[in-house]
């Protein structure tokens, strides 16, 4: 089966799904993880052209999982000051930066 | 074989994100991404990326989930969750905008037609064969990389301080 | 015959400028320094006086047979149009220069004493001067174009002088009432400059009025045009019917002013603009027919008006309008020169009893304010009995009054009376019956002349004095700055008629014994000749027997009887009815209520014309500009808020909405790229 295709297929689709849970959800961890969902995606469609194009591919994979690290480590740190500030993680709360 | 491993696991990465988007306890959300991430490791060693995949298993699911799931325990937000799905008008917004964007993308890729069918021709062991375009060609972007993590480390640290 | 070389007319128009200037600086600066205006005022126009007498003397010397034009500079090179600064020096400007500054001077003098203690002394000089400027540019103009800048400027001044006491509301209103309705005239004078430029390419009058027998067809409609928009202009300016109703309010003006402008000079405009224009109105028969007949129905309203009037300056206003209608019935009827002759001897006359009325309101003015009374010093009703306190000035009032009343040998009825023959003598040809009407309401309107005048002599001059016990100490007569020109005046009253006697009653034994002459009608010949050609050619010689019996002098005979026995029989009866002052007086009833009440033609204008634009007015405000304009113009402002607004709720704070931002942006970019390029 053409596998290159098909995964190309499946990354579209986990990046949606990725996109989805960006729009719905309120609680800001489960949002980032929503983001982290979709930078996978991203690296599935990396590693499938990789299959046939060459390993650059699989390079780039490389350094997009080592910068998820640390934004996600960022992201956290400022997740928890928020906390700290707020007593909680609701999105629609953290509104004051508005018109 | 190599065909029905792929399709459990991509039926295993597209139920586990969706899961992951649908839970209520932001710790089972988690755990579902985990499974998606492992999911995805599988297909990785199907496309032949295995070096890929272990960094994926190891770094991704073991360090940065974990992280992930520090912090959720750390703000204590495992137990009294209460629903976070917003109004239904996002519902709607969110399934058309999804809906869309998927056609697009699946047109988009699936008629790309820049891939061939041969794979390509790999000459050294698996992880030489990351190791030497990473450290001859792309060694500006590494050490970058390396710069960007200690910055992240610190304006993690600091950010997460009680008092600066 | 030697060539007529005028005499520095330049400076006949520029002296009273001057004056104005130098007046009205002083105005401004010394308004405390009375003998500037005292000396600058009437001797400038004193000045203007002497040039004017020694350019007639030079014209009458010359012989003059076509106008001498005097250009200074080209005033409007506009186009195919060349309008110059010129004065037209010929018999009929120099007579009412004349006539201007004669009389304009003696008014002045006048001034000195009426005005001596207002604390507007130097401006009224300055609007007084300035206003003799514009009428000699009115009459000394070259040019229908010219002549219209003299004919504002004097409505200006008109606006100037009679809310000369402009903090009064009332006095200031009359003011603006003048001006509105002079410029509702105006119209007609400039349509009419409009269509003599189309047909003949000038404004200037030689150019017109030697071209118009040949360039106008006799009766036609261009020219019927013309004549009925010119006399539209003059019967703004010179109140006759329908725009008369500004004259009796004008009276809210100093009486010198009233004597001046609404009685010698600028009412006379426009009778100067029609004898001017008379080979226009020789060629439209019926436009002259509307000129004669608004004339005498003018002069037989104002007439029945003036009868019921018990302020004294409004009965001379009244007087003023019908005698202006007399002069348009005049010049309407053809008697271009007759019509001029009225307008000189009324200037004579009319000021004379304005000025005399000055003198009695100052006098009663001075006693009532004395004993701190406020009783109406302009009322007939609270006077009477005055010849004993004010003689010279009862004595001269009497002799315009006789003037005006149309009795030999004074000068009125010579004027009045050739004025009411040509009409007669007109009855021939096309409207002759009109002309005969016009000639039984002439002689009703003169009958009612002397009944009114003698009526304000009684009321005023005998009987029992009513002004009260304590204010009879204080009248007196008025001082010789002022009474000096009421004996000049006077004079002119009296022999002012014998300038112009027509030859059949210069050669009747009786009416025949003052000196006499036709000098009048021979010095206007050539400025009316063109008129009188055209009249001869077209409608004819007048007649020599009245429609109803006899002949001139037969005629002249009935009219002096007849007036002779109007003023003794109002006298007699007069004298009788006992007068009640104003304080007590009952209002009048019934038909004298309707005459009192000015036929309510005030009332009438104001409820079709005056309320309906009010109304208008205050609707296109609201509605229009506030709601519409100003609603468009706030409205763009507050759809720009409005947008803005909407558009800052983009920046809610939420990151979610940043994120959807995100997801539309790339949605369009992607479906751009898949649907569209490949």
């Amino acid at each position: 089966m053409p596998i290159v295709e098909h995964s190309l297929i499946l990354a579209a689709f986990l990046f949606v799904i990725g996109v989805a849970g960006v729009l719905v959800r309120r609680n800001a961890i489960i949002v980032f993880m929503c983001v982290e969902l979709m930078l996978n995606a991203a690296n599935l469609a990396f590693i499938a052209f990789s299959r046939t194009l060459g390993v650059d591919g699989q390079v780039f994979v490389f350094f997009v999982i080592s910068v998820a690290a640390a934004e996600a480590a960022v992201g956290l740190a400022i997740i928890i000051s928020i906390f700290r500030l707020r007593e909680s993680v609701d999105l629609e709360r953290f509104n004051i930066l508005r018109w | 074989m190599a065909d029905l491993l792929w399709w459990i696991f991509a039926a295993l990465a597209v139920s586990g994100a969706v899961a992951m988007v649908m839970a209520r306890n932001p710790v089972a959300s988690l755990l579902f991404l985990v499974v998606t991430l492992f999911s995805l490791a599988g297909i990785f060693v199907l496309l032949e990326a295995h070096f890929i995949a272990a960094i994926q298993v190891i770094v991704y699911a073991g360090a940065i989930m974990v992280l992930f799931l520090f912090v959720i325990m750390l703000l204590n937000l495992g137990e009294q969750y209460r629903p976070d799905l917003k109004a239904g008008i996002w519902l709607v917004a969110g399934g058309v905008a999804s809906g869309t964007l998927g056609w697009l993308l699946a047109s988009a890729l699936g008629a790309s037609g820049v891939v061939g069918t041969e794979p390509a021709p790999v000459d050294r062991d698996v992880v030489g064969a990351i190791a030497d375009p990473l450290f001859r060609d792309y060694l500006v972007p590494f050490e970058v990389t390396s710069i960007l993590l200690l910055a992240a480390a610190v304006g993690a640290v600091l950010l997460a301080k009680r008092r600066v | 015959m030697s060539g007529f070389q005028p005499v520095a007319p330049w400076a006949i128009v520029l002296l009273p400028l001057i004056g104005f200037l130098v007046n009205g600086l002083a105005a401004f600066r010394a308004p405390g320094v009375k003998a500037i205006p005292t000396w600058v005022g009437p001797g400038v126009v004193g000045l203007a006086f002497a040039l004017a007498v020694a350019n007639f003397l030079g014209m009458s010397a010359a012989d003059l047979h076509d106008p001498v034009v005097v250009s200074y500079w080209t005033w409007l090179p506009a186009g195919d149009l060349t309008v110059d600064t010129a004065l037209q020096l010929d018999q009929l400007s120099l007579l009412m220069t004349l006539v201007v500054t004669g009389v304009g001077f003696l008014i002045h003098l006048y001034s000195v004493g009426y005005m001596g203690e207002d604390p507007g002394y130097a401006r009224y000089f300055a609007y007084l001067n300035l206003f003799v400027f514009f009428m000699l540019v009115l009459v000394l103009g070259s040019s229908f174009a010219l002549m219209f800048v003299g004919w504002e400027g004097v409505g200006l001044c008109s606006y100037l002088l009679i809310g000369f006491w402009f903090r009064d509301r009332e006095k200031a209103d009359a003011g603006k009432k003048a001006f509105i309705v002079n410029r509702i005239g105006d119209v007609g004078f400039l349509i009419a400059m409009l269509l003599i430029y189309v047909r003949f390419g000038t404004l200037d009058y030689v150019g017109v009025f030697e071209a118009a027998p040949a360039a106008l067809a006799f009766g036609g409609a261009t020219v019927t045009a013309i004549c009925l928009f010119l006399f539209l202009g003059a019967t703004g300016k010179s109140a006759q019917i329908p725009l008369h109703i500004w004259l009796p309010d004008a009276m809210a003006g100093p009486t010198p002013v009233s004597a001046l402008i609404h009685a010698a000079t600028m009412v006379t405009a426009g009778v100067y603009l029609i004898a001017r224009a008379s080979v226009l109105f020789a060629l439209s028969p019926a436009a002259s027919l509307v000129v004669a007949g608004i004339g005498v129905a003018t002069a037989l309203f104002a007439a029945t008006i003036a009868l019921a009037q018990t302020d004294i300056k409004k009965v001379l206003a009244y007087s003023t309008i019908s005698q202006l209608g007399y002069m348009f019935l005049g010049v309407g009827a053809g008697a271009y020169a007759a019509g001029v002759f009225h307008l000189v001897t009324h200037a004579f006359f009319k000021a004379l009893l304005f000025l005399g009325a000055g003198a009695v309101i100052h006098s009663m003015h001075h006693a009532l304010h004395r004993t701190l009374s406020h009783d109406d010093p302009q009322d007939m009703r609270n006077m009477g009995g005055l010849r004993r306190f004010m003689p010279i000035t009862w004595i001269t009032m009497w002799v315009a009054t006789l003037a005006i009343a149309g009795v030999w040998p004074f000068a009125g009825f010579f004027s009045k009376d050739e004025i009411i023959w040509q009409t007669a003598a007109r009855a021939h040809g096309p409207y002759a019956g009109w002309y005969t009407l016009f000639w039984v309401l002439a002689l009703a309107a003169a009958l009612l002349t002397a009944f009114y005048m003698t009526r304000l002599m009684i009321l005023t001059f005998h009987g029992a004095n009513r002004t009260g016990e304590e204010e009879r100490h204080h009248l007196h007569e008025a001082p010789a700055v002022m009474w000096a020109p009421l004996a000049i005046l006077a004079l002119a009253s009296l022999a002012g008629g014998w300038i112009n006697v027509p030859q059949a009653i210069g050669e009747n034994a009786l009416l025949g014994l003052v000196p006499h002459s036709e000098w009048l009608h021979e010095w206007l010949h050539p400025v009316t000749a063109g008129a009188q050609d055209v009249l001869a050619a077209h409608v004819g010689e007048p007649l020599r027997q009245a429609p109803v019996g006899g002949g001139e002098v037969a005629w002249a005979f009935v009219s002096f009887l007849l007036a002779l026995a109007v003023i003794a029989g109002t006298s007699l009866y007069l004298r009788r009815r006992a007068v009640s002052p104003a304080a007590h007086a009952q209002a009048p009833r019934g038909f004298a209520k309707v005459l009192h009440d000015r036929w309510y033609v005030d009332e009438l204008y104001d409820a079709a014309i005056v309320r309906p634009v009010v109304a208008a007015s205050r609707a296109l405000w609201r509605r229009v500009d506030q709601g519409l304009i100003d609603g468009a113009v706030d409205g763009v402002g507050r759809l720009s808020r409005g947008a803005g607004a909407a558009g800052a709720r983009v920046q809610s704070g939420q990151t979610a909405i940043y994120a959807a931002a995100v997801v539309a942006g790339v949605l369009m970019l992607l479906g751009f790229v898949v649907l569209w390029t490949p």
